[in-house]
């Protein structure tokens, strides 16, 4: 109940109103928990339109559900006090996908670190203020005398990416909300900046929401996904066996178009989709339209997630022989790593893998 | 500088002379402080039918490489010098117009974004035809429906699309009738820079696949612009590597997976994440790229190579045969310079 | 160039290029903005050094013989009433400049505070502020200002002038500041600010103001010269402060006294030259700071 950010049935609808044509259902009955005393990276997987964006900004609380609660520490967002409100902007902390536009061209770098200090009063002097700047850009492996003073356009687009990392690590939130932080990095930073994310979340204990649509790194990094289509939840699980034993159709779909960097693995052939428009008001299952196995209760309605295993869901109805999923909380089918929250003593061996 | 013998991809046959051969291309930016090398001497050739795919990172003068194939190089740009043979014909020598003729008949070019500037007010047949009647093709109204079609159909669409809006497309579908525009003409080289980018995972194997079974069709040679090394394992023939303007390494794109020479290349596929298991640590390369402006000397790679010599410093390797059809620029492997006759 | 030094906030000393040197180097490249400050810095100095010659008491009826042709004691001769016109031309050049730069302080401030409201907060605040500033813009301007003008008792004296065009001249800045505020408002760099703790105004003036100065000045400089052209037609309609011997009063004792038909060049012609001048450095700075303002209008990187 303490220590964790909760959606509970949140759906998130865009348009509408007064103007019924533009009505956008971003995101449809999702309930997920995302716990900092135990820190995991969870990776949200999916493509564009998938809803995974809207989750991040949901989950920030930037917007408001529509319906459905976003509730921090068992409190919801739309009814803390201002107080409470200022310590959860403060232990959620965002990174965002394009290193250029998050900064202000008009300040320097400093300027996004001495806002925060500033505006969080984090810290008493100015000396302690350049220590806590320094140690967090150092943590990223940016050495402080190279990236402090300069404007953004003087960095390259990996630094600026890691000084956001820098950023969020300098308030030591409990959540980081990562929306896509590598796509617009070159390859050879990616790594780097994948390890630093992952020191975060073994070494201070910060648990990682990892948004994107690039699975290698997802199965790289984190330890549970969600894959969403179309503002629902497809699958769900421990890593390892969402991606390399893909259960639902979407999912083994995903997995078999990503282009592996293995020459003697090539795509097998492939039935061209002549670009269809899905069936307008289905109620069912939204993949059924491009669903090999799509069966006509699929049509009419959204299928469930049946548990298959401890540690994976599937809404999919050619699972149905097995039993629905407990509760609506996805989180309790995901594994939980053996590390600890930031208020444990030591960290645990790191060893012990998802 | 080094001129390079005809390389062929894996699988390609040497069948006579090659269907684009860059020789010793340059190209650079005029700033204010003074002339950017962005791309400086690149050489290679190309056989019908033979996929090379240009990769690097940001900075790597690929993209400029690309449009200066086509003389789309836009001021600040400058084609300094060099040599860009289309089946023998230097297109670097052509005035404006005859250039035009060339471009979509000849030589032809799918964007990243492409998509993006399709033109809203206009349906998807008009702009499939305006390239044909740009280059003097005369259709009644009954060939040109039937050629559309056949285009649409070529890419794996229904003929139903011409009639549509661009907006009314998805990102996947507005590609490939860029793809469709792109070879109307059939042409023989088709340059495609970074086509997928903005497109999903599974609509970029469609795309992909549509682009290679259209140029196997054609016969024609590609050329694929992009960083993802995924891509382009699974699409080229031959993978040419390029850092800070140069072309690094270029081999048959299983030896560059299987067996990377250039340091470079090999911290770059090494870097790569894998889906067949979980890694202790993710290895990046360490250093930043050079500012084009301030180019090291000697090797542009060499501050942060790994294998670095005191040779490396002094003098700039240039891409030597190591065995055939394998290329490197680099000191490690001294090979043999091969002059063209 | 002296590379200065200056220590930042977090210790790190950084050299003073960045902003300074790409200044220097973008103005000569920006040929219009230089013309432009040319000519207003020439006038300027017009100013400066002819009011070390003449001051204003001259330019007052009866302080010199009339209708004198230009001589070395009176370098722009007299006029009927016997003003000296040199002075005339030195006082006027200033307060008609006042009169601009009344009308355009007021007229932006307005505009960027209404703009930045509007744009920022949205809903029905912008529907409202919207309304009025595009139903204010189709209205013609001078015909307002002729009826407030002429409506008020006892004329206008020259910063009573300046607000009046006021009234009207903040409604173009408002509307261009307001697409730019509803653009920036978009960017990355506002939401990562309002998750450091930033509030509602705070992030408008510390992140989307200086963003936008090039457009403030811009306008700025626009409604200055929009300013003085208002005013020149006002009063040479003799709606002006007519003891003040602002330049469109100038042209309004010109029209009334024939100067004209009486050939008196050294009387009709400075007002004129030097309205063309001031209207002309101004446009070619606006212009210039157009392009500062709008990176793709940039020929070279």
């Amino acid at each position: 109940m303490s220590d964790q950010i909760e959606l509970r049935g949140v759906t998130k609808v865009f348009g509408g109103g007064l103007f019924e044509r533009d009505r956008n259902v971003a995101l449809e009955g999702v309930s997920l928990t995302v716990a900092t005393d135990r820190p995991a990276i969870t990776a949200v997987a999916g493509e564009s339109g998938s809803g995974k964006t809207t989750l991040a900004r949901l989950l920030l609380g930037v917007i408001e559900p529509t319906s459905g609660q976003v509730l921090y520490n068992g409190k919801d967002l739309r009814k803390m006090s201002r107080d409470e409100r200022r310590q959860f902007r403060r232990e959620v902390q965002p990174i965002f996908q394009d290193p250029f536009e998050v900064y202000n061209p008009f300040y320097k770098i400093d300027h996004i670190f001495s806002v925060p200090v500033a505006k969080y009063q984090m810290a008493s002097s100015k000396a302690e203020a350049r220590k806590l700047v320094h140690g967090a850009l150092e943590m990223v492996g940016l050495r402080p005398q190279e990236t402090l003073g300069r404007y953004p356009h003087q960095l390259s687009g990996g630094q600026r990416q890691r000084a956001m990392v820098a950023r969020a690590l300098l308030l030591k939130p409990r959540v980081i909300l990562a929306d896509e932080p590598v796509s617009m990095v070159d390859a050879s930073l990616r790594a780097t900046i994948l390890e630093s994310v992952r020191r975060l979340n073994r070494e201070l204990g910060i648990s990682v929401v990892y948004i994107t649509h690039d699975l290698t790194t997802a199965y790289q990094i984190s330890d549970n996904i969600i894959v969403l289509y179309k503002g629902r939840i497809a699958e769900a699980g421990a890593v390892e066996h969402v991606i390399r034993d893909p259960r639902h159709p979407y999912t083994q779909l995903l997995v078999q178009s990503i282009p592996q960097p293995k020459p003697d693995k090539r795509w097998s052939a492939y039935e061209l989709e002549a670009g269809t428009a899905g069936r307008a008001g289905s109620t069912g299952c939204k993949f059924a339209d491009r669903c090999p196995s799509a069966m006509q209760s699929c049509w009419d309605t959204v299928p469930p997630l049946y548990q298959r295993e401890p540690h994976r869901v599937a809404s999919c109805f050619m699972y149905r022989d097995v039993p629905i999923m407990d509760g609506n909380d996805v989180a309790t089918v995901f594994r939980q790593p053996a590390r600890r929250g930031p208020d444990a003593a030591a960290a645990a061996p790191v060893s012990e893998r998802a | 500088m080094t001129t390079v013998a005809p390389l062929h991809g894996a699988g390609v046959p040497a069948t006579g002379k090659p269907v684009l051969e860059v020789r010793d291309l340059r190209v650079h930016y005029d700033t204010d402080v003074g002339q950017v090398p962005a791309v400086d001497g690149a050489s290679f050739s190309l056989q019908s039918g033979e996929r090379l795919a240009l990769v690097g990172e940001s900075g790597s003068g690929k993209t400029t490489l690309a449009m200066a194939l086509l003389r789309l190089t836009r001021p600040p740009g400058r084609i300094v010098s060099g040599e860009v043979l289309l089946n023998g014909q230097d297109l670097l020598k052509l005035d404006d117009k005859e250039m035009r003729g060339v471009r979509l008949s000849g030589i032809a070019l799918v964007q990243q974004g492409a998509m993006n500037s399709m033109n809203p007010v206009v349906r998807v047949r008009e702009q499939l035809l305006d390239g044909l009647y740009d280059h003097g093709i005369k259709l009644t109204k009954v060939e040109a429906r039937e050629r559309v079609a056949q285009l649409l159909t070529g890419v794996g669409l229904t003929p139903e699309v011409a009639d549509m809006f661009p907006h009314e497309l998805s990102g996947g579908m507005k590609q490939r009738v860029c793809i469709a525009t792109a070879t109307s003409l059939g042409p023989k080289v088709i340059v495609a820079d970074e086509p997928t980018s903005a497109l999903d995972v599974v609509v970029q194997r469609q795309v992909m696949v549509t682009l290679g079974r259209l140029q196997a069709g054609l016969h024609a040679a590609v050329v694929l612009v992009g960083h993802d090394m995924g891509l382009v394992a699974q699409f080229a023939d031959t993978i040419g590597v390029m850092y800070a303007g140069k072309l690094v390494e270029v081999a048959p794109v299983a030896q560059i997976f299987g067996r990377p020479l250039h340091p470079y290349t090999k911290l770059l596929i090494e870097s790569l994440p894998t889906l067949d298991h979980k890694q202790e640590k993710f290895v990046g390369i360490p250093g930043l790229p050079p500012a084009l402006l301030d180019l090291p000397p000697g090797c542009v790679f060499h501050p942060r190579c790994p294998s670095v010599m005191e040779h490396c410093r002094g003098l700039a390797p240039g891409l030597r045969e190591e065995q055939s059809r394998r290329w490197v620029a680099c000191h490690l492997f001294p090979g043999e310079q091969v002059r063209n006759a | 160039m002296q590379p200065a030094v200056a220590r930042t906030r977090f210790g790190i000393e950084r050299r003073l290029t960045g902003r300074w040197l790409t200044t220097y180097r973008y103005a000569r490249r920006n040929p219009a903005l230089l013309m432009g400050l040319a000519i207003l810095s020439a006038l300027f100095l017009f100013w400066a050094v002819g009011s070390l010659m003449v001051d204003s008491s001259e330019a007052r009826p009866l302080s010199a013989p009339p209708d004198l042709r230009p001589s070395l004691e009176y370098p722009l001769g007299t006029d009927r009433v016997g003003r000296n016109i040199f002075a005339v031309i030195v006082s006027g050049t200033v307060l008609t400049l006042r009169i601009g730069l009344i009308a355009g302080a007021v007229g932006i401030s307005i505009g960027t505070v209404l703009a930045f409201v509007a744009g920022y907060y949205g809903g029905w605040i912008d529907a409202v502020i919207r309304g009025v500033v595009d139903t204010l813009i189709t209205v013609p301007q001078l015909l307002i200002l002729i009826i407030i003008a002429a409506s008020v008792r006892g004329g206008l004296n020259v910063e009573q002038m300046g607000l009046v065009i006021a009234t009207l001249s903040w409604t173009r800045p408002a509307r261009v500041m307001r697409a730019q505020v509803l653009t920036m408002r978009q960017r990355s760099y506002v939401e990562v600010a309002r998750l450091s703790g930033m509030s509602g105004p705070e992030v408008i003036f510390r992140e989307l103001m200086p963003n936008l100065m090039p457009y403030i000045v811009a306008s700025f400089v626009l409604a200055v010269a929009g300013g003085i052209l208002a005013s020149v037609g006002l009063e040479a309609l003799g709606l002006g402060p007519l003891e003040s011997p602002t330049l469109g009063v100038t042209i309004y004792w010109n029209i009334y006294y024939s100067s004209l038909l009486h050939g008196m060049w050294w009387w009709w012609g400075p007002p004129m030259l030097i309205i063309v001048l001031l209207f002309v450095g101004l446009f070619l700075v606006t212009a210039g700071l157009d392009e500062w303002a709008n990176p793709r209008l940039r020929k070279r990187i």
